[in-house]
C-alpha cells in the first residue's frame, strides 16, 4: 500500500474579490514507502502548497488525499495535529528550531505532544540525538550549534517519533555546500535505513540525491522520472486538463 | 496523565518567557499586585466595619426590649412624636406586676457629669441610675467586683459600678475596686468594673458609663427625667408576644383609647441590625466595585501583554503546531502563562495587604480571613485565565502555515 496516495488534489486561495489564485490545479501522485522523492519546481509552481498539503499543514479544496489509506482531506485541526505528531517528520529550511530550549528539549517535544512519558522521552531524545552524531551536544541551546548541527538536531527531532514520512523543505538551503552534503549524507543514510523521504526544493544537485524527482510547473505535475533509471513512468492526468 | 503533561509543559514555557521578558513581567505583574491588594484590603476594613457594628449590637443585648419615648430609626418625621410625654419609673413597676413572659426589668435613666479620681478627670461620664436588676435586662457584663445588689439600690446606698473605658482614665495606674470617685462632685464608691465591650456606638456601651441606684440619681441629679425601661425576655423566642404584651402594657399605664397610635416605642437590637445591614451591603458593593477597577485594569494589562506575546511567538506557535501541539495545547500554554504572572501577582499582593491589614486592625477590630486569602487566589488565578483568553484562543487558532512563514 502507498504511504500517500493524492487523487485530483486542487488548491485554490482567495484572495478576496473575484480574484482567485490556483496553486494547485488537479495533481495526482503516489508515494510509496521507503520512497526517496523530489518535489521541484520554480516558485509559483505550486511546491510549497504542495508540500503543505502533503504535510497535513493544510487541506486541499477538493481532491482526496489517502494517508497510509487514512482519508485525511477532511479531517479536523485536531487530528491533523495528531498525523503531524505521529506520522511526519518536519526538517525545515530555517531549521525552526525553539531557541529558548536545548537540543535535548528540542527534539523531546513531538514526544511530549504524543503523551510519552518524561522517562521514555529523554531515552528517546538521547538516542536519536546520539544517532545524528549529536549525543554530546544535548544541552546546547541552538545559538551554541553550527547551522549543520541546528539542522541535524531538527533532522532527530523530525526522526524521533518513527514518523511514515520524512518531510523535507530545503533542507540545504541555509547551509553551505559542505554542510549541506552532510546532511543529503544523512539523509541518504535514513533513506538507506528504510525510511521514506520527500524533498522539496529547487536546486538540481540537491534533488540529484532522490530515486524520483516530481517536477512542478503552474500546479500541474509537468514530469515525473525515477533518477536512477531516467525514465519518465507516469505522468498526471491532469496534465490534460 | 496526557492533560498534566501539558500543563506542565505549558508552566515551564511560561516560566521562560517569564524570565525572558523580566521588566515587561514585573510591570504586568505591578497590575495585578496593586489590583489584588486593594481588594483585599477593602475586604479586609468591609469585615472589620461588620465585626465592629457586630461587637456595638451585641451591646444592646439580643433578648433586652428598650421601651422608650422615641424610636430609635424612624422614617417619620421628627414632629409626629416630639409632643410625646417623658416615660416614668412607676411604669417599670407596672412592667414588672403584670409582664409574664419577661425576667428582668430595669428603669434607665442617665446625664452627662464629670467625674473624677484626684487629679484624674473624665469631663463626660454618662451617669445612668437603676436597679440591681439593669445587669440582667441588658447586653454588660462585670468583670471586676460586682454590681450593685438590690439592698444598695433600694436603701441609695452611695456606690456605683463603672465603664471599662472610664474606669481606665479614672485609674490609670490602680485598681478601682473600694476606691471613692466624685461623680457631679458627689462621691461614690467603686464596687464593680465592666467588661469592655468597644464598638462604634461609643455612649450606648458601658464603657464610658457610672452605674449607680436610681434613688441617688434622683436626689443628686434630678428626678423628673426621661426613663428608658429594659426588659429582659425570658424565652427568645417569644420576643414578638413579649412586645405585643408589652405594648398592652404601656398603652393601658398610658390611657390611650383603641384606634389611638402608640406614644412610645419598644426598641431592640434587631432594629438596628436591620437598619445596618442593607447600608453595609451598599458600602460593600460599591467599594468591592471601585477596587474591582484597579484589578480589571490589571487584567487588561495582562490581556494587552499576551497578545503582545502570542504575536512575538507567532513563529514558535507555528513550529509547535507543525509538530503536532494542537489547538487546546497551545491554549493551555498561554492560558498558563496568564494565570502564572496573575497568581505571582496575587501572591506579592497578599504579602503586602497583610501588614496593611494590620494597620487596619489599630482602627476597626479586623483581621484578614481566611477566605480573603482563597478568595484572593482564587480572583487573581480567574483574572488570568479570563484575560488571558482572547490571546491564548488567537494563538490556538492560528494557521500554522502562516504562522511558520511569519518573520
Amino acid at each position: 500500500m502507498n504511504v500517500i496516495e493524492l487523487k485530483n488534489i486542487v488548491k485554490t486561495y482567495d484572495m478576496g474579490g473575484a480574484e482567485e489564485v490556483h496553486a494547485l490545479c488537479g495533481v495526482s501522485v503516489s508515494i510509496a514507502k521507503n520512497e526517496y522523492v523530489a518535489i521541484m519546481g520554480p516558485s509559483g509552481s505550486g511546491k510549497s502548497t504542495l508540500m503543505n498539503i502533503i504535510g497535513c499543514l493544510d487541506t486541499p479544496t477538493s481532491g482526496q488525499y489517502l494517508f497510509n489509506g487514512v482519508n485525511v482531506s477532511e479531517m479536523d485541526d485536531n487530528d491533523l495535529a495528531k498525523i503531524r505528531n505521529k506520522e511526519i517528520g518536519f526538517v525545515f529550511q530555517t531549521f525552526n528550531l525553539l531557541p529558548r530550549s536545548d537540543a535535548l528539549h528540542n527534539v523531546e517535544l513531538p514526544l511530549i505532544y504524543a503523551g510519552v512519558s518524561a522517562s521514555e522521552r529523554k531515552r528517546r531524545a538521547h538516542e536519536t540525538l546520539a544517532n545524528v552524531q549529536l549525543g554530546d551536544r544535548v544541552h546546547h541551546k541552538p545559538n551554541e550549534l553550527s547551522g549543520g548541527q541546528r539542522q541535524r538536531v531538527a533532522v532527530a527531532r523530525a526522526l524521533v517519533t518513527r514518523p511514515s514520512i520524512i518531510l523535507a523543505d530545503e533542507p540545504t538551503g541555509n547551509l553551505d555546500s559542505k554542510t549541506g552534503d552532510e546532511i543529503m549524507m544523512l539523509f541518504e543514510e535514513l533513506h538507506r535505513a528504510g525510511n521514506t523521504i520527500i524533498l522539496v526544493t529547487h536546486e538540481p544537485d540537491i534533488a540529484d540525491h532522490a530515486i524520483r524527482v516530481i517536477r512542478l510547473r503552474d500546479g500541474h505535475v509537468e514530469v515525473d522520472t525515477l533518477v536512477s533509471k531516467r525514465r519518465t513512468y507516469t505522468t498526471a492526468p491532469a496534465m490534460a486538463s | 496523565m496526557y492533560f498534566f503533561q501539558e500543563l506542565f509543559e505549558g508552566l515551564s514555557i511560561s516560566f521562560h518567557a517569564i524570565r525572558a521578558n523580566k521588566m515587561r513581567s514585573v510591570l504586568t505583574t505591578l497590575g495585578i499586585v496593586i489590583g489584588i491588594v486593594s481588594v483585599t484590603l477593602m475586604s479586609t476594613a468591609i469585615e472589620g466595619i461588620n465585626r465592629a457594628f457586630d461587637k456595638s449590637a451585641a451591646a444592646f443585648g439580643t433578648d433586652v426590649l428598650y421601651v422608650q419615648r422615641f424610636p430609635w430609626v424612624s422614617n417619620d418625621d421628627w414632629s409626629t412624636f416630639r409632643n410625646r410625654r417623658q416615660l416614668e419609673v412607676k411604669f417599670a413597676a407596672r412592667i414588672e406586676r403584670q409582664a409574664s413572659l419577661v425576667d428582668a426589668i430595669a428603669p434607665v435613666v442617665g446625664t452627662t457629669r464629670r467625674a473624677t479620681n484626684g487629679n484624674n478627670t473624665v469631663e463626660t461620664a454618662f451617669v445612668t441610675g437603676t436597679t440591681q436588676q439593669y445587669l440582667l435586662a441588658s447586653g454588660g457584663s462585670i468583670s471586676d467586683g460586682r454590681f450593685f445588689t438590690s439592698e444598695e439600690s433600694a436603701g441609695g446606698r452611695p456606690v456605683c459600678a463603672i465603664g471599662a473605658t472610664l474606669a481606665e482614665n479614672l485609674f490609670p495606674h490602680e485598681d478601682p475596686l473600694g476606691k471613692t470617685i466624685r461623680v457631679g462632685g458627689y462621691p461614690y464608691s467603686v464596687v464593680g468594673v465592666f467588661e469592655k465591650q468597644g464598638g462604634l456606638f461609643g455612649q450606648f456601651t458601658t464603657d464610658t458609663r457610672v452605674f449607680m441606684p436610681l434613688a441617688n440619681f434622683q436626689t443628686h441629679f434630678g428626678g423628673r427625667r426621661d426613663v428608658t425601661i429594659q426588659v429582659r425576655v425570658a424565652d427568645q423566642k417569644q420576643m414578638e408576644d413579649a412586645k405585643i404584651e408589652l405594648e398592652g402594657i404601656m398603652r393601658q399605664a398610658r390611657n390611650l383609647q383603641p384606634g389611638k397610635p402608640n406614644d412610645f416605642n419598644i426598641n431592640q437590637q434587631e432594629i438596628l441590625t436591620q437598619t445596618f445591614g442593607p447600608i453595609s451591603a451598599t458600602i460593600a458593593t460599591i467599594g468591592l466595585f471601585i477596587t474591582g477597577l484597579s484589578l480589571f485594569v490589571g487584567g487588561i494589562g495582562i490581556m494587552n501583554i499576551m497578545f503582545v506575546s502570542v504575536t512575538e511567538r507567532t513563529r514558535e506557535i507555528g513550529i509547535r503546531k507543525a509538530i503536532g501541539a494542537k489547538r487546546r495545547t497551545i491554549l493551555m500554554q498561554f492560558l498558563a502563562e496568564a494565570a502564572v504572572i496573575c497568581l505571582i501577582g496575587g501572591f506579592i499582593g497578599l504579602g503586602l495587604a497583610f501588614p496593611l491589614s494590620l494597620v487596619i486592625d489599630q482602627f476597626l477590630p479586623t483581621a484578614m480571613p481566611l477566605s480573603v486569602i482563597f478568595i484572593a487566589i482564587i480572583i487573581s488565578l480567574t483574572t488570568g485565565l479570563v484575560s488571558g483568553f482572547l490571546p491564548a484562543y488567537r494563538a490556538a487558532r492560528m494557521d500554522p502555515v502562516e504562522a511558520l512563514r511569519y518573520e
